[in-house]
C-alpha cells in the first residue's frame, strides 16, 4: 500500500464486502460462542428470524412504511422553508445579515430536547414527529444552502455581467445552476441526519413507527427485534442515499465529469 | 466622438485593516477610437487591470469618468465584451449554451440564438465540441469559447485582460493569430491588457506602456505593421525593435515594480 495509489473497482467491492462478513463473524461468534449472553445480545439467525416474524405478525412493513413518510415529510417541508431562504441568503448579503445570527443559534438547539414540548402543542400524532424532523433540518439546510450560494465564484458573475444579466438573471441563471449541485449533497446529508430524529421523536411518544417497535421490544427483551429494526433504518438509509447519488448523476451530469 | 474615452481615470482602494489605502491607478487619459486595437502593457500590479475592469463597469474610478460613443460607462453592460484570464465558462452550460448565454439574457429568441452560436463555434472552431461542458475541454479551447461568447453581444468594444495569460507558448500563438483574424474580419475596438511584449506587438495598432504602480501611462508606441499580419512577422528586424525598445521601456519599470514587493 502506497499513499493514495487507486484501488480497483473489482478490489473496492470485495474489500467492501469483507468488512460485512468479518462483522457479521465476530457478531456470530461472540453470540453462537456464549461469551455474551443471549439476553443482552442476539445472535445474527435468532434476529432474521424475528424480523421476518415481526414482519408477518406485527405488521412491521406499515411500521417502515409510517417511518418513512414522516422523515420524508418532514423533510421536504424543511426543504421547502430552508432552500429558497438560503437561496436568498446566500444571494443578498442584507438578508444574510437579518436571518444568518438567529439561524446560526437556533442551528444548535436539539431538535430532540424540543419533543416534550411539541407533544404539549401538537400532541403524540404526526404534526409533533412532522415538526420535529422539520425543526432538526430546516435551520442546517438553510445555513449550508446560504454559504453554497455565496462561494460562487466571482468571475463567473463578472462575466456574467459583461455579458448583458442583470440581477435576477444571476440569481436565476448563474448562482442556481452552480449552487444546485452542492445543494443536493446538502440536502443528502441533511436527510440522513433526519432519520435519527425521527427515531428519538418515535422512541418517546408515538403508537407506530420504527422506533416505537425498539421500545417495544425493549420491554420485553427481544434483542433480535430491536437489532433488526436497527439495521432496517441502515438499509433504509443506504438505499435512499443511492437513490439521491444516481438523481443528482442524472440531473447534474457536468459536475461529475 | 465614437470609441471609448478615459478622462482622469484613477482607482485608490482602501487601507485593508487599518492600514494606507493603496492608489492603484494615478489619474489616466486614454482614447480608444473606433476600430482600433490598442494593448497596455505593464508590470504585473501597475493597476492595468483595474483601469479594463473599470471601462468594463466591473469597478468604480476613484475619480474620473469613462465614456463609449460619448455616453458615460456606469455599470457592466453588454456593450462591452470581456474576455478574463481565469476561465470563465460557466462549466453547467455546454460550449454552444455558454455562448448563446448573453444573447439569452438579452431575450433573442432561440431560433437566433442557436444561428448566432453556429455562427462564432465555426469562427472559433468549436463546432464539433458544441455539445462538450468546459471541464471537457483544454484551455485553448475553453478561451476560444470565452472569446466567442464575449462576441455574440455583438459588442462595440471587447476588453480583453491577458486572456491568454495561463496558456502555453504554442497555443497562444495561435490565439494571438485567430484573435487577429477576427479583428481583421470585424474591425470591432479592442483594448488589450498584457503583460507579453511579443503579444502586444504583434496585434495591436497602439501600445502604451503603464508604468509600476500607481500606474500611469510612460509611453505610446504605434506598430506601423499593415494588416493582415502573419505570423512570420514576428521574426522581421522591424519587429524586433520594437520590442527591443518596449523592452527596454518596461524594463526599468518592473525593477521599481519588483523592489516595491509586488
Amino acid at each position: 500500500m502506497k499513499p493514495l495509489e487507486p484501488v480497483s473497482p473489482a478490489a473496492r467491492v470485495v474489500l467492501g464486502i469483507a468488512f460485512f462478513v468479518i462483522f457479521f463473524a465476530a457478531w456470530a461468534a461472540v453470540t453462537f460462542g456464549g461469551l455474551v449472553p443471549k439476553i443482552f445480545l442476539a445472535d445474527p439467525v435468532t434476529m432474521l428470524r424475528e424480523g421476518w416474524y415481526l414482519i408477518t405478525n406485527h405488521g412491521f412493513l406499515v411500521d417502515i412504511g409510517v417511518t418513512v413518510w414522516r422523515v420524508v415529510g418532514g423533510f421536504i417541508l424543511a426543504a421547502l422553508v430552508a432552500v429558497p431562504l438560503g437561496l436568498a441568503m446566500g444571494a443578498y448579503k442584507p438578508v444574510e445579515a437579518f436571518f444568518e445570527p438567529f439561524v446560526s443559534f437556533a442551528r444548535y438547539l436539539p431538535a430532540s430536547a424540543f419533543i416534550p414540548l411539541f407533544i404539549l402543542w401538537a400532541g403524540v400524532g404526526e404534526k409533533q414527529k412532522l415538526l420535529v424532523i422539520f425543526v432538526g433540518s430546516v435551520f442546517q439546510i438553510v445555513l449550508m444552502v446560504a454559504v453554497a450560494v455565496g462561494s460562487i465564484r466571482r468571475d463567473l458573475v463578472e462575466a456574467a455581467l459583461t455579458l448583458g444579466a442583470r440581477d435576477q438573471g444571476i440569481v436565476a441563471r448563474v448562482m442556481v445552476p452552480y449552487a444546485a449541485p452542492q445543494i443536493a449533497e446538502i440536502l443528502r446529508l441533511v436527510l440522513g441526519w433526519a432519520w435519527t430524529y425521527v427515531i428519538v421523536a418515535e422512541l418517546i411518544g408515538s403508537s407506530s413507527g420504527i422506533g416505537h417497535m425498539i421500545i417495544e421490544s425493549q420491554a420485553l427483551l427481544a434483542t433480535g427485534q430491536m437489532i433488526f429494526g436497527i439495521i432496517v433504518i441502515g438499509v433504509i438509509g443506504l438505499i435512499s442515499d443511492f437513490v439521491f447519488k444516481a438523481v443528482n448523476q442524472k440531473l447534474f451530469p457536468w459536475s461529475t465529469i | 466622438m465614437s470609441g471609448v474615452v478615459v478622462a482622469g481615470v484613477s482607482r485608490t482602494f482602501p487601507g485593508v485593516r487599518g492600514g494606507a489605502p493603496v492608489q492603484a491607478l494615478a489619474p489616466v487619459d486614454l482614447t480608444v477610437t473606433e476600430g482600433d486595437f490598442v494593448a497596455i502593457l505593464g508590470p504585473s500590479g501597475c493597476g492595468k487591470s483595474t483601469l479594463l475592469r473599470i471601462v468594463a463597469g466591473l469597478d468604480r474610478p476613484t475619480t474620473g469618468t469613462v465614456t463609449l460613443d460619448g455616453k458615460p460607462v456606469s455599470g457592466p453592460g453588454a456593450d462591452r465584451g470581456m474576455v478574463f484570464q481565469s476561465y470563465t465558462l460557466f462549466p453547467w452550460l455546454t460550449v454552444a449554451e455558454n455562448i448563446a448565454f448573453g444573447p439569452r439574457e438579452r431575450g433573442t429568441p432561440s431560433a437566433e440564438r442557436r444561428a448566432i452560436a453556429e455562427k462564432l463555434m465555426a469562427q472559433v472552431g468549436l463546432t464539433q465540441f458544441a455539445n462538450h461542458y468546459p471541464k471537457q475541454l483544454s484551455g485553448g479551447m475553453q478561451q476560444r469559447a470565452a472569446l466567442a461568447r464575449a462576441l455574440a453581444n455583438d459588442p462595440k468594444v471587447l476588453l480583453l485582460d491577458e486572456p491568454f495569460g495561463a496558456l502555453d507558448h504554442q497555443t497562444r500563438s495561435l490565439m494571438q493569430e485567430l484573435l487577429l483574424s477576427i479583428w481583421e474580419e470585424h474591425r470591432k475596438t479592442v483594448l488589450f491588457v498584457t503583460h507579453d511584449i511579443e503579444e502586444a506587438v504583434f496585434m495591436a495598432n497602439r501600445v502604451l506602456v503603464m508604468s509600476a504602480r500607481p500606474g500611469r501611462f510612460k509611453s505610446e508606441v504605434a506598430i506601423p505593421f499593415a494588416h493582415p499580419r502573419s505570423y512570420k512577422l514576428k521574426t522581421t528586424p522591424d519587429f524586433s525593435r520594437l520590442e527591443e525598445q518596449l523592452t527596454e521601456d518596461i524594463r526599468s519599470e518592473t525593477i521599481i515594480a519588483v523592489q516595491a514587493g509586488f
